[in-house]
């Protein structure tokens, strides 16, 4: 019979290493009130206000990204977003997935592909230039570019 | 639950719910609104992680020209799209409102003992959110 280790005894491993499953635990807690008011805010600026979603375009969302408050709004919200939902599925290939190799593909796959989103998503936000191609497309971009 | 002056701690009596012949057995757990919160959270959960993947690279196409980020902004301005843009909101207005309830479960004795009724109150403020929401967006993306 398999010995069951005590509750909160580390599961048998020695409490002094660093219990990354209770950390996973708050940061999910943490990560996803603060993305409910995000989420929420964002939502309401794109799709409740004004005309919604029929609004967007890319004068839209240069305008936003001109200012410092959205800019940080949406990299909080890409970060803690994209850690809590990588984090979600590796509950998920952790419970479902039996085989040991299949299971360290899909989680070498979850790592990388959020540190190349996270990446990504930085860099376009605090690289983004509105007035990018206003040569090549004086129609599409803002007035003030133009000028 | 309640504390007993020897330190034990007192189970309220379980809840057996009410079930039909039909009804899956075995367990306290099966069948009920936790099971089905739980569920709906995974379903939720997973169709969100991928709409963010998706979405990450869209918006990501600001930086490449505007003509590109329009067209792909295009897609969404659908009315396909719009329909599916209204189960986006649906899964992520659950998966915040349950996200809340289970932190309020953890933390809360009174939560613990209530979580049923507390899911129902998610349902509750689930269909307030998606009243306010679905004829503003559909009338948006009709109307253009």
């Amino acid at each position: 019979m398999t010995a069951i280790p005590a509750p909160r005894s580390g599961g048998g491993r020695g409490g002094r290493r660093t219990n990354w499953e209770k950390w996973g635990w708050i940061y999910m807690r943490a990560s996803g009130v603060l993305l409910v008011v995000l989420i929420f805010g964002h939502l309401f600026v794109n799709l409740m206000v004004g005309e919604g979603i029929s609004q967007i375009n890319f004068g839209f969302v240069a305008g936003k990204l001109a200012n410092p408050f959205w800019q940080w709004w949406d990299v909080a919200m890409l970060w803690l977003a994209l850690i809590h939902g990588a984090n979600g599925m590796r509950t998920l290939v952790n419970d479902y997935v039996s085989r040991p190799k299949v299971r360290t593909a899909l989680k070498v796959a979850l790592v990388g592909s959020t540190a190349a989103l996270i990446a990504l998503g930085t860099l376009v936000v605090f690289t983004f230039d509105p007035c990018l191609g206003a040569d090549e497309f004086p129609d599409l971009v803002l007035s003030i570019c133009n000028a | 639950m309640t504390v007993e002056s020897g330190g034990a701690v007192k189970a309220p009596p379980i809840e057996t719910p009410k079930r039909g012949l039909r009804a899956p057995a075995g367990t306290l757990y099966r069948g009920t609104e936790g099971m089905w919160s739980w569920v709906l959270h995974r379903i939720t959960g997973t169709a969100i992680y991928f709409f963010l993947l998706v979405h990450v690279l869209d918006t990501a196409l600001i930086r490449v020209s505007p003509e590109a980020y329009n067209a792909v902004i295009g897609a969404y301005q659908t009315e396909i799209m719009g329909l599916g843009e209204v189960a986006l909101v649906g899964a992520i207005g659950f998966h915040a409102l349950n996200g809340l309830r289970i932190i309020l479960i953890d933390f809360w004795g009174w939560a613990t003992q209530h979580h049923r009724l507390l899911f129902w109150i998610v349902i509750g403020l689930w269909v307030v959110l998606m009243i306010g929401f679905t004829p503003r967006h559909l009338i948006n993306v009709f109307s253009h």
